[in-house]
């Protein structure tokens, strides 16, 4: 299991996967993995283990 | 004519308190964009006493904007930090304003935003927020960062709040509403929200880190 915004989700893969599963678009996120950013170019190559902890902040548009 | 610089210090001081005033005149603060967030989020600032604003923005003034940005009718066509700064100089004519009348991208953010204590993200486009979010966290993991992020429609004020989601990195909006589901901006909801990030600002600015 690994917890994504404070909820317990089980899954396994990379966090482009992870981002694909939930439907968020990759452009408009931000995703910080155990307390460390994740840069965008590192979205593939990044896989997530159990225990893992991530914070995922999807922005929206308007200012 | 104007007070003294003192007489404003001094004013300032009785009104929030001497340690305050002396954490936020040194303060610096670099607020990045300019709009309905950045124009109501710098007025904020300048009335409070920070030392140092600068300035982001590549935009005129619009009269679409004037729903909800602190421009006025005679700005239409200047740009916004020309505008932005003439208006902040009225209200805070001691603080220190700069300006870069620039779009901002991955290139250009390290460099123009490394010499600020705070940094504000107060754009309207999505992809242009997560990529300047990103790349401060990246590049710059020291920065206090404050961004903005669902305050579109005419839904309660309610529902704007301030989160902290990392360490450095403070979020203020309902997080949901999104100008492109066509909700429009309203003024007063847009001012919640940026009130929400401007005092966020001062309670970092006054070492007050919980939200």
């Amino acid at each position: 299991m690994i917890t994504v915004n404070g909820e317990k989700l089980d899954f396994s893969g990379t966090v482009k996967e992870l981002l694909g599963v939930l439907g968020y678009g990759e452009k408009r996120v931000a995703v910080e993995l155990n307390e460390n950013i994740v840069p965008k170019t590192e979205y593939e190559n990044t896989h997530i283990s159990d225990d893992d902890k991530l914070e995922i902040v999807r922005f929206v548009g308007g200012g | 004519m104007i007070p003294s610089r003192d007489d404003m210090y001094e004013a300032l001081a009785e009104r929030h308190g001497v340690d305050f005033q002396k954490k936020v005149s040194s303060a610096s603060v670099v607020v990045c964009g300019i709009g309905g967030l950045g124009s109501n989020i710098s007025i904020a600032l300048a009335r409070a006493g920070v030392g140092k604003i600068h300035i982001i923005d590549f935009d005129r003034v619009d009269i679409s904007n004037l729903n909800r940005q602190q421009y006025f009718p005679e700005q239409l066509g200047m740009y916004k930090t020309d505008a932005l700064r003439e208006t902040l100089s009225h209200i805070a004519p001691y603080c220190e304003i700069t300006a870069d009348c620039v779009k901002l991208d991955e290139n250009n953010i390290p460099e123009l935003l490394k010499d600020c204590d705070i940094i504000c993200e107060a754009f309207d486009n999505a992809e242009e927020k997560a990529v300047l979010v990103n790349c401060v966290l990246e590049k710059l993991p020291e920065k206090y960062l404050v961004s903005g992020s669902g305050m579109t429609g005419i839904d309660s004020a309610n529902t704007i709040k301030t989160r902290r989601v990392m360490k450095n990195f403070y979020i203020c909006g309902d997080g949901e509403s999104d100008i492109a589901d066509g909700t429009g901006l309203y003024s007063s909801r847009v001012m919640v929200c940026a009130g929400h990030q401007a005092h966020m600002i001062l309670r970092i600015i006054s070492g007050k880190y919980d939200v």
